[in-house]
Formats: C-alpha cells, sequence, structure tokens
C-alpha cells in the first residue's frame, strides 16, 4: 500500500504544475471575473445580452473548440499571441502559462456566473444608506458591496480551481501535453492511459485528483460558511 | 434653512412641491401614495428630479435650471429610512463611526460617547445588527446618521414597522434629537399623532402636491383640512404648560391661554411645556357651563366655523384664546342649541381622553420627561 503512493517524479511535476495553473487561473481571471459580474448585474446597455452569451461560450462549446480559438489567437502567430510575444515578450502557446489562460477562460463563466447571483442578492437599499453617509460609488462598492458579495466570491474562485484542476481538451489543444511544461493532472493521467503498464501510475494520480478535488469543495465549503455566519450577523 | 421646489413625473404620477422650513422637526403628513418619501429621496439626492431646487442652509444642493446636482455622498444630509438599513457585516461600532470615515474634520463634532448616551445605546456596541431588536436598530441607525456630521436628518417613517412599545420607546429619543441636537429633522408620516406630537412645523401632501403649510396648532386647527388629516383622528392641537400638580386625585393641571386642563398626572417639573392633543370626537360642546358632570375641564369660547355635511354628524371650529378646538356633535345636537357662528360656548374635555399618545413635551426638563413617558 506504501508503495502505491510513492509518486515518481514525473508524476509530482504533473501535481504541482496542475495545482500552479489552477491557482493562476483563479487569481488572474478574479478581477475581471467580478467586473463582467458587476456588469451582467448592474450594466444596462444593449449588448449585455450578446455579452453574457459570449462569456457563457466556453460551457457550452466543445473544449477542444476553446482550445483550437485559443491557439488561433494566443498562438506565435495569432492576433494576441504575436503582440505579446513582440511587444511584452509573452508566450503562452505551449507553456504553463497558456494553460492557465486556458483553464481561466473554461472556468470563467462559472466564476462570473456564482459572483453574478451574489451581486444581484445584495439589498441595494444598502448602497444607498452608505451613500448617504457620504460614502463615494467606489467607497460604498469597497466597503458594503464587496463585503456582501464575499461569499459569491469565494464560491465563483473554488469553482474556477476546481474546474481548472480538471480541465483537459482546451489545454491540451492550446498548449499540448509536454512533461513538465504543460502536462497537468489529467494529461498526465491521459498519457498513462496510452503506454502498457501505464494503469498504476493512472489510478494514483486518479486517486490524488479525487483527494485534491474534495479538499478544494470541503474549504470552500467551509469559508463560504463562515463568511455566511458573518453576514447574517450573529 | 430648507427650501424645496420639485416637479417630476414618475410614470403616471405627477409631483409638484414647493415649501420651506426652518429649525426643529418638519413633518411631511399625508396618506400612502402623496410623494412624501420621493420628496425626501429627492432632498437627499437618491432622487434626481425632471426640475427643482433644494437649497439647505444656504447650499444649493440641486438646481435644474442652473445644472447643479450635489451628489448625494456630498450631501451631509442624514437619512433614517423606515427599516434601518443597517449594514449587516459591521457591529454597532463599526456601524455607527461608518459616516465618520467620510465626514470632513473641522467643526465640533458629536462623539460616539455622546451620541450612544443620547440614544441609549452604549451597551450594544461589541454586537451586530442581527442581534438587535427593531428599536435598537431603529436608534443605532439614528445615531448612525448624526455620527455623519449632517446638516439636516432626513426620517423616513422611522417607526413605522416597529410595534406601539418599540414606538414608544423611540419617540421620546427623537423628541430629545429635535430639542438637542441642534440639527433640523425632514420627517415623514402618516400618522398624525406622531405628527402632532414632534412637528415643530407641518407639511399637509396628497396626490403630489402640498395642501397647507405652517404650524402644527394652526394646521390642525383648521376644518377645511379634516378630509386630509384622517377624519377619526382628526383633533385640534394646544400648547400648555405644567401649572401644577394635584396629589391628592393624581391629576396634573396643564395651562393655556383659554384656561386649565386637568389630566391623569405626569411626571414633569411646573414649568414643562407639554403639547395636547384633543381629538373632536372626544369634546362636548355646551352652551352653559354644566355642574353634575364627570368631565373636569371647561374652557370658555365661541364657535368660529361650522364644517361641511357630514350626514349626522357636523364638525366645529370653536375658538378659545390662543387657539382652536375641534369639536364633533351631531346635527341634531347643532340645531337643537342653535349652534352658530359667534355663539358662545364652553368646551368639554374629558381628562381620561387625554392619553400619553396624545401628548408632546418639549424642551426644558427633557430628560426626566422623557423617561417618564416612556415608562
Amino acid at each position: 500500500m506504501g508503495e502505491f503512493f510513492d509518486l515518481s517524479p514525473d508524476e509530482i511535476s504533473a501535481v504541482r504544475l496542475s495545482l500552479r495553473v489552477a491557482f493562476w487561473a483563479m487569481t488572474c481571471s478574479l478581477p475581471l471575473g467580478v467586473l463582467t459580474a458587476l456588469v451582467l448585474a448592474r450594466g444596462r446597455f444593449w449588448g449585455r445580452p450578446l455579452l453574457d452569451a459570449i462569456v457563457h461560450l466556453p460551457l457550452v462549446m466543445p473544449p477542444v473548440v476553446t482550445g483550437y480559438l485559443l491557439l488561433l489567437l494566443f498562438g506565435r502567430h495569432g492576433t494576441f499571441g504575436a503582440f505579446l510575444a513582440d511587444q511584452l515578450g509573452v508566450v503562452l502557446a505551449f507553456r504553463w502559462t497558456g494553460a492557465a489562460l486556458a483553464c481561466a477562460v473554461m472556468g470563467f463563466p462559472l466564476m462570473v456566473r456564482a459572483i453574478r447571483l451574489s451581486i444581484e442578492a445584495v439589498d441595494r437599499r444598502l448602497e444607498d444608506a452608505a451613500g448617504t453617509l457620504g460614502a463615494g460609488p467606489a467607497w460604498v462598492f469597497l466597503t458594503v458591496t464587496l463585503p456582501l458579495i464575499l461569499p459569491g466570491i469565494i464560491a465563483g474562485m473554488i469553482l474556477t480551481f476546481a474546474r481548472s484542476l480538471g480541465e483537459f481538451g482546451a489545454t491540451i489543444t492550446f498548449v499540448s501535453n509536454i512533461p513538465g511544461e504543460t502536462r497537468t493532472l489529467p494529461s498526465a493521467i491521459y498519457t498513462l492511459t496510452q503506454v502498457p503498464g501505464g494503469d498504476a501510475g493512472a489510478l494514483r494520480l486518479t486517486a490524488l485528483s479525487i483527494a485534491v478535488s474534495l479538499a478544494a469543495l470541503i474549504v470552500a465549503e467551509f469559508l463560504a460558511r463562515r463568511v455566511g455566519k458573518r453576514l447574517a450577523g450573529a | 434653512m430648507l427650501e424645496v421646489e420639485i416637479q417630476h413625473r414618475l410614470g403616471r404620477f405627477a409631483l409638484d412641491v414647493g415649501f420651506a422650513s426652518g429649525a426643529g422637526l418638519t413633518a411631511l403628513f399625508g396618506r400612502s401614495g402623496a410623494g412624501k418619501t420621493s420628496v425626501v429621496n429627492i432632498i437627499a439626492g437618491l432622487i434626481r428630479p425632471e426640475r427643482g431646487r433644494v437649497v439647505v442652509d444656504g447650499n444649493v444642493l440641486l438646481d435644474t435650471a442652473r445644472g447643479i446636482f450635489v451628489p448625494m455622498h456630498r450631501r451631509r444630509i442624514g437619512y433614517i429610512f423606515q427599516e434601518g438599513r443597517l449594514f449587516p457585516h459591521l457591529t454597532v461600532r463599526q456601524n455607527l463611526l461608518y459616516g465618520r470615515w467620510f465626514s470632513r474634520r473641522g467643526g465640533r463634532q458629536a462623539t460616539i460617547g455622546e451620541v450612544g448616551a443620547l440614544l441609549g445605546i452604549e451597551h450594544l456596541l461589541d454586537r451586530r445588527p442581527g442581534a438587535l431588536s427593531g428599536g435598537e436598530k431603529q436608534r443605532v441607525a439614528i445615531g448612525r446618521a448624526l455620527l455623519a456630521n449632517p446638516r439636516l436628518l432626513l426620517m423616513d417613517e422611522p417607526l413605522a414597522a416597529l410595534d406601539t412599545p418599540r414606538k414608544d420607546e423611540i419617540l421620546p429619543y427623537i423628541e430629545k434629537l429635535r430639542d438637542e441636537a441642534g440639527i433640523p429633522i425632514v420627517y415623514v408620516s402618516h400618522a398624525i399623532a406622531e405628527v402632532t406630537r414632534l412637528a415643530t412645523t407641518m407639511v399637509l401632501m396628497s396626490e403630489g402636491k402640498v395642501d397647507a403649510v405652517g404650524p402644527v396648532t394652526e394646521l390642525m386647527g383648521r376644518l377645511d383640512l379634516y378630509p386630509r388629516t384622517g377624519r377619526f383622528e382628526a383633533g385640534a392641537v394646544i400648547e400648555t404648560r405644567v401649572a401644577g400638580h394635584d396629589s391628592v386625585y393624581g391629576l396634573t393641571h396643564l395651562s393655556c391661554a383659554a384656561g386649565e386642563i386637568r389630566v391623569p398626572r405626569l411626571d414633569l417639573p411646573e414649568g414643562a411645556a407639554v403639547r395636547v392633543r384633543i381629538r373632536a370626537r372626544d369634546v362636548i360642546v355646551a352652551t352653559t357651563l354644566p355642574t353634575g358632570l364627570s368631565a373636569l375641564n371647561a374652557l370658555p369660547g365661541h364657535v368660529a366655523e361650522i364644517g361641511g355635511d357630514l350626514g349626522p354628524v357636523r364638525d366645529l371650529r370653536i375658538a378659545i384664546a390662543g387657539g382652536s378646538v375641534l369639536a364633533r356633535v351631531t346635527y341634531r345636537s347643532l340645531s337643537e342649541l342653535d349652534l352658530t357662528p359667534g355663539r358662545a360656548v364652553f368646551v368639554i374635555i374629558k381628562s381620561v381622553a387625554v392619553d400619553r399618545h396624545s401628548l408632546g413635551i418639549r424642551g426644558g426638563q427633557r430628560d426626566e420627561a422623557a423617561e417618564t413617558l416612556d415608562t
């Protein structure tokens, strides 16, 4: 049994890479996620349904399509990819950063959804009250809205993190499956199932994958509960 | 000093309001849907009217003609909402200090200790709003608005969501605020008892328009405003002072220009100002000073005005020295007693009809008065 959990260096690297990719996907998409949720929840403009549809697209499109689109846009010769590479020296294609981008795009609808729901649940009369007490719009957002939607933000972050750990299709299409660079947990499992004698490794990583996902969900539940209690004012 | 001029359209509802008021408490009184809340929302800056002008103490906060619209967070107008609207994620202390983060320094500002003592909320500071009663929440909301250093306080039916004991708990604090804080208050209400008890100036509204503006005693003594103030609760308001106490019978003598009114004992010092609301249906009219009657109060006056046809009843305005009393009598009595304008009469008021819900205490020995009424 002990031997079963002796991970090979490759497997350890896959786990660490997955965690790193998921962390950055979650962190970098957070500000944009809050902003998008805010616009969708509160904005009144004609293009809103369209924006809503675009945000949700990765949820319904085949992940391969998303990955391929990312490759077209952010590949070395893609519209944004060429710009980023030439002007800023940032290369996403076939790098772990690209994997993080793919995961962020795939997790974005989930994050926006969770945050948007919590924004819509905020009692706007509290924001008016803050305004009459002298708080300008930015302060109202920071001191009233943001604390009140914290449970939604946490939920959105965890969902994105969990989604990123499991992201496979868009990642492998966009950044391929390079050991140590872009071979995340799902890619590693996929690789192991493709080679003879890889069953034990695949099973190990599968078990690990389940454990990490469970831990993330439990932490999320704990945090949401704590914040919820604080908001209930008990 | 507050000046308000508003023309605004909300769907089918047209608001066309203008009034000016001074220090003390200005009550916007009218039925639900009269547009009272819209008026205070416009004063606060929550609504931008089509046309209008709002000036507080010489500061122009809104003037559509000149394109001035000061955003609400720069108006320094405290707003106490019907539902309190305390921030659930902050403690009572943090709620109270919220406005302090944004209020400009300079001038003397109330401290949390003073406001806590004024409103009796010192013991609640470390609690969260969820753990407070309705009355406590509303007191904290008042304190929160005060600590933001406002130049005007708006109160939108602050007692409407509370039961009678909670109302009685808060009313003395609002009286204290009006007399001690030196901040003008605009108070929205559709409860005549609150208005007659609290208001210095009364603005009577209906269907988006102002029907009358003036001192409470003057407006409440007018027959033509009956339909607006509510027929059942209709009654005049007279200003009195405590003249003395009758310890044998447990009565308090209140003196006004027309004479004395005896009411069940009030634990107020001599000289304290008391406002008494006498409902028209609690008044008896006599052509001679009656004897053998249990009612203790008889004030001389004369019939000044007779109201319109109300089926079997008529309302009378009887002028007494220094004011008016309204009386509701049957048409039959009116005819049989030959009550015509100019006729000298006595106004008979039952002492027990004057209860604590129809009394307002002003100035002077505030604290004892408030506590007495509170018990």
